[in-house]
């Protein structure tokens, strides 16, 4: 019993031997891209490794934002996060509750078009999205530009589909006899029942919109409607703006979603293991 | 539960527009545009300007080198390192689960942007702070992004550190669905943790890592934002640039749309062979 205790013993050290500076060296990175971004050009440049914050934050700060209106792009952001979560809640939402709750005509081929396209790469796409939205539609530079093509997930048809599984199908029929309509039953009954997956998605959905980066970058020039990581991306390799500032960019855009990160930790791994179990 | 077509296609009528619109469309242009010229006014059938370029095209070539190199080298690191990662985190030995979990995780909410600018700046030859550390241990620092190499490690070092606890925690919901009286009875049958781990573990994480492995070729198969902005547009000369990259050049920069189209569906029929390849290989043996 004795000899048992003490390997358990050992053992809980060596697994913390090999996590804990594993830890370290993954969120060093991230430390210090925060520290960075209070650096001034001195402290960037020397040649001593400098690991605690300077004071050049808000010299920084006022620098990304005279050269390239970085607030701007963080509230083109914000508006495109929140409106693109917004409709696409809905949509994939309506879309899993028809898939759980009715039998329909071609029910089958709908649900291969959403797995099917779930590992279609979003190359094979963006060329002609690319061509109807700015050549055709003349719709460069636009809100609906940033957020509509965007739109269609499978996942989030997958997730809904999923949570209104769970819930029991008698409290629908209740509100049927008494003859409510579907989308009444819907909205009042289904989505209320189903909210805790409702945040999940709608977390999942923001990150992807706020951290999206390939089609802001091919829809938008004018600096007043980029989104803030096309901004950010364009400093990259410009001599012409400090190291200091481009990591107060990124830090402003890392530093939100690490809050909701560990506050939402719960919701957050709901929405990531999703596709995996299932 | 009644059959309910019109109910069910006006819930399902505003996703299936956008997916008409926006998917099912460009699915079908994109694949006839790699066939078309798209150089000159008018556009017209002309597969020469892209098929037959692409099977001669040395910069095509190299570009795909260049991917599936990143895809031998970087998955498997990664994947090992995640279920390495995962059982050591499922361990009831762990302190502070949740502290470890973030460590790993946090990377994950980072943009490609703010991330690839993070790593540009570390890997600097002259001021990068991995250089200096290298430099304070006594060896010489490395020239990251002007050695072809060096580039190409950074690239895969930068990708495994950003997606390595995503893949963790996804083989980590696998461990935890394992019921525990199949360790119960082992321990009764004196099967050492090593050979637990080997023969109960493994076997049963087999889906949950296939599914890993799939998500990962396929977003091998599409890395652009690493090699555009931390290697500076593929470099140096090249050595990094991927599929995705050479697409966005053709498609984007040169306005080149039907040999990008090529591209595109060389890209997703790479993506869709290695996949299918993968699940043959780790399919269950009946």
């Amino acid at each position: 019993m004795k000899l048992n205790a003490r390997k358990t013993r050992m053992n809980a050290i060596a697994i913390h031997a090999v996590m804990v500076p594993l830890a370290i060296l993954w969120l060093f990175p991230v430390y210090m891209m925060f520290i960075f971004a209070t650096m001034g050009d001195n402290a960037m440049f020397s040649h001593r490794i400098l690991l605690l914050p300077g004071d050049q934050f808000w010299t920084n700060l006022s620098d990304l934002q005279r050269d390239v209106g970085f607030l701007r792009t963080l509230f083109n952001s914000v508006v495109v996060g929140v409106i693109y979560t917004f409709l696409s809640v809905l949509l994939t939402s309506m879309a899993g509750w028809a898939l759980v709750n009715y039998k329909f005509f071609a029910k089958g081929t709908v649900v291969g078009i959403i797995l099917g396209t779930m590992t279609l790469p979003f190359f094979v796409v963006v060329i002609p999205q690319f061509i109807m939205i700015a050549r055709d539609f003349g719709l460069s530079n636009t809100w609906v530009a940033l957020i509509v093509p965007p739109l269609f997930n499978s996942l989030g048809v997958l997730f809904m589909r999923q949570a209104f599984s769970m819930v029991p199908k008698e409290l629908f029929d209740a509100a049927r006899v008494e003859g409510v309509s579907e989308w009444k039953i819907y909205l009042h009954v289904g989505l209320p029942l189903v909210k805790p997956m409702l945040a999940a998605l709608s977390i999942i959905l923001f990150l992807h919109s706020w951290n999206n980066y390939l089609w802001p970058l091919l829809i938008t020039n004018d600096p007043e409607m980029m989104t803030a990581p096309v901004a950010l991306g364009s400093l990259i390799g410009n001599v012409d703006i400090s190291w200091g500032s481009i990591m107060v960019g990124a830090a402003l855009l890392t530093a939100p979603m690490l809050l909701v990160f560990v506050f939402l930790q719960k919701f957050f791994m709901a929405g990531i293991t999703a596709g995996a179990v299932k | 539960m009644r059959r309910r077509s019109l109910t069910a296609y006006g819930f399902l009528a505003p996703y299936l527009a956008i997916f008409a619109v926006f998917w099912l469309w460009p699915i079908i242009y994109s694949f006839m545009l790699s066939f078309m010229q798209t150089r000159r006014a008018p556009w017209g059938f002309n597969p020469n300007m892209t098929w037959g370029r692409i099977v001669q095209d040395p910069a095509f070539y190299n570009a795909l080198k260049n991917t599936l190199t990143i895809l031998a080298i970087q998955v498997p690191i990664m994947l090992t390192l995640a279920t390495l990662l995962a059982v050591l985190l499922n361990s009831k030995l762990l302190k502070a689960r949740g502290l470890l979990r973030f460590a790993f995780f946090a990377p994950v909410v980072i943009g490609e942007a703010a991330y690839a600018a993070l790593f540009r700046l570390m890997f600097n030859a002259e001021f990068g702070i991995v250089n200096k550390v290298i430099e304070t241990i006594g060896l010489n620092g490395v020239n990251w992004f002007g050695d072809p190499e060096a580039a190409m490690a950074v690239i895969i070092i930068a990708v495994t550190w950003r997606w390595v606890g995503y893949n963790a925690i996804i083989i980590l919901s696998g461990l935890q669905s394992i019921p525990d009286d199949v360790y119960e009875a082992a321990r009764l049958d004196n099967v050492s943790p090593r050979q637990q781990f080997l023969y109960i573990t493994l076997p049963l994480l087999r889906p949950v890592i296939l599914f890993s492995l799939v998500l990962s070729v396929i977003g091998s198969m599409q890395l652009f934002a690493e090699p555009f902005l931390i290697t500076n547009v593929g470099g140096p000369g090249g050595a990094t640039e991927t599929l995705g990259l050479y697409l966005y050049r053709q498609g984007f920069l040169n306005l080149n749309f039907g040999y990008a189209s090529a591209i595109a569906y060389t890209i997703a029929a790479l993506a869709v062979a290695i996949s299918a390849l993968n699940l043959w290989i780790g399919r269950e043996k009946a």
